[in-house]
């Protein structure tokens, strides 16, 4: 299964970071992105585009969880390159995820 | 009970203002704040204001006030707008002049005191050392490279312009949320150190200040009922609207016959959006803790929004500054099917052994196929590459050097006739664009509060 099955996100720009908003439908699959969306794995995702740490939040009272991809887009969305220069399709592509539920 | 409805007004420069039209007739609001500036904003209206010293400011004030007044004045509304930019008072001049020749009577006030290219060595002088908020760098290394720099300035100086009886408020780079927690705090008298209700106002402005955003436009979700295609008349969306009551109790809705959706699902995407640390959510005037928050859907477009948490605000304010960082020179060219990626990817290989060959040498090429991985990056799947209708090949190029990044996309156009087959939709010889670097940094609140000025004129 993947993310885009069970949670719906949305990601910003501030300078040379983005950040994307995880949210679950319910409890329980809140309790499964919890378990499943972890530091490491989403390094792994961003590999090639989150040059930083990465740094995640769960937020109970919102079923949600905030990601910060550090050193993602390029210095920032005027100094990149990038058509997606506002890394505004980095939510969409934490949707893509593989999870086990 | 007391309750004061606000209005959200645009989101960026160049947003639709058709939107407030309808808060106007139907959303029974007293104000409406209006988000101009985005953290490049200043960048172009640099560039406007090298050419033209009375520019400046963003050009949609004065034909979306134009607009929007009578219906506004009708119904008594009030507008508080960071569309001055670099400029207010060449705002303010430009729309007094607009008004007068129209005959129309309004309080115009201007906020300034936000701009500090001009005293970034007498702040680092005083003890700030003005360095990268993120990496720490030393602003020496682009201080003679700074095209602009601006305090984000909070809702104090707005709140004094609504007491002096204010009818539109033009400012500077200040907190979008705070051009909302201004009318909030001026109605309902909040203290400063008040800090559960200045963490409401701060929620409420934070959900209102991307204009659709925040009643189910760029709503990113998937499957049918759940999903973007369920929300309602994309065409007449509404913008969200905000009623507040005095203990800082919201509820953010829209106006009724509106497109669009506010609901938990909508309202929470837009609540974490550009948020970092979401315990500590720095503005000018709160510090927010978002982690005690509710949110209730009441149904029919209504969301009860409580709970937020406050923390004492900084000793400082942020500063960001923008640099010229270098050029950019880019070229976009198409292939059709059959082999379109494979043809692409050839141009791609020919392009860059020509560069080599012929000494033009770049900081960074970066290279991205449209239609196959141009937004996704390197997470794009591409397991189907080899039978797409058509790709487009983007290469661009980073550069200090100006006719470098000129000299680029003449490299391209020969290989029409001379290179792999199909090629088509050259994008032409585009001009080179300027790169801008960023620099967040932190002073102290009081060397920038002490030179705010506040005016408030008569038309």
């Amino acid at each position: 299964m993947r993310l885009v099955d069970i949670a719906h996100a949305r990601s910003g720009d501030k300078g040379d970071r983005a950040d994307i908003g995880l949210f679950a439908r319910n409890a329980a699959d809140y309790a499964v992105i919890k378990r499943e969306v972890t530091v490491q794995r989403i390094a792994e995702h961003f590999k090639g585009i989150a040059e930083g740490p990465v740094e995640l939040w769960p937020l109970d009272n919102l079923w949600a969880i905030k990601i910060v991809l550090n050193g993602a887009l390029q210095g920032n969305a005027a100094r990149s390159l990038r058509s997606d220069n506002l890394g505004k399709c980095l939510a969409a592509a934490l949707l893509r995820m593989e999870i086990e539920t | 009970m007391k309750s004061v409805r606000i209005g959200a007004g645009l989101g960026f420069y160049g947003d639709a203002w058709a939107p407030i039209a309808a808060t106007l007739e139907r959303g029974e609001v007293q104000y409406i704040g209006s988000d101009h500036l985005s953290e490049l904003t200043l960048a172009i209206l640099q560039k406007d204001r090298m050419k033209d010293p009375t520019a400046g400011y963003t050009r949609d004030l004065v034909p979306m006030l134009t607009s929007l007044w009578p219906a506004a004045r009708r119904q008594g509304v009030k507008f508080l707008l960071n569309a001055g930019g670099l400029n207010p008072q060449g705002a303010a001049a430009a729309l007094s002049a607009e008004f007068s020749k129209r005959g129309w009577q309004a309080k115009i006030a201007v906020v300034s005191g936000d701009g500090v290219l001009d005293r970034l060595d007498e702040l680092h002088a005083s003890g700030d050392t003005l360095a990268h908020l993120d990496t720490g760098a030393d602003i020496a290394e682009v201080r003679e490279r700074m095209l602009f720099a601006n305090a984000y300035l909070g809702a104090r100086p707005l709140v004094d312009t609504l007491r002096q009886g204010a009818d539109i408020v033009l400012t500077g780079r200040v907190a979008d949320a705070a051009l909302f927690m201004a009318p909030l705090i001026h109605e309902f008298d909040w203290a400063w150190d008040d800090w559960q209700k200045l963490a409401q106002a701060l929620t409420v402005g934070h959900l209102l200040e991307c204009s659709g955003q925040g009643s189910g436009g760029n709503f990113n979700a998937y499957g049918g009922e759940h999903g973007w295609q369920s929300i309602p008349d994309y065409p007449h969306l509404g913008y969200p609207i905000a009623e507040v009551s005095a203990n800082g109790t919201a509820v953010i809705t829209k106006a009724p016959g509106t497109g669009g959706r506010v609901d938990f699902d909508t309202l929470r995407q837009q609540l974490l959006y550009e948020v970092h640390n979401p315990h500590r959510y720095v503005s000018p005037d709160v510090v927010l803790d978002m982690g005690t928050l509710a949110l209730t859907d009441l149904g029919k477009d209504r969301v009860e929004v409580k709970g937020a948490s406050g923390l004492p605000r900084t000793d400082t304010l942020k500063i960001v500054g923008g640099y010229a960082d270098g050029w950019a020179g880019s070229a976009t060219i198409g292939y059709c099917w059959p082999e379109a990626y494979r043809k692409a990817q050839a141009t791609e290989r020919i392009v860059r052994q020509l560069l080599d060959e012929r000494k033009l040498d770049y900081e960074e090429i970066h290279t991205e196929y449209i239609g196959l991985d141009s937004l996704h990056g390197p997470l794009a799947d591409t397991s189907r590459a080899d039978e797409l209708n058509e790709v487009y090949l983007r290469m661009v190029v980073r550069t200090p050097d100006k006719r470098l990044a000129e000299a680029f996309p003449r490299q391209i156009p020969w290989l029409g006739l001379s290179g792999p087959p199909t090629a088509s939709g050259f994008s032409g010889i585009e001009p080179a664009r300027a790169l801008l670097g960023l620099w967040p940094t932190l002073a102290r609140r009081e060397l920038i509060e002490s030179r705010i000025t506040v005016t408030v004129t008569e038309t």
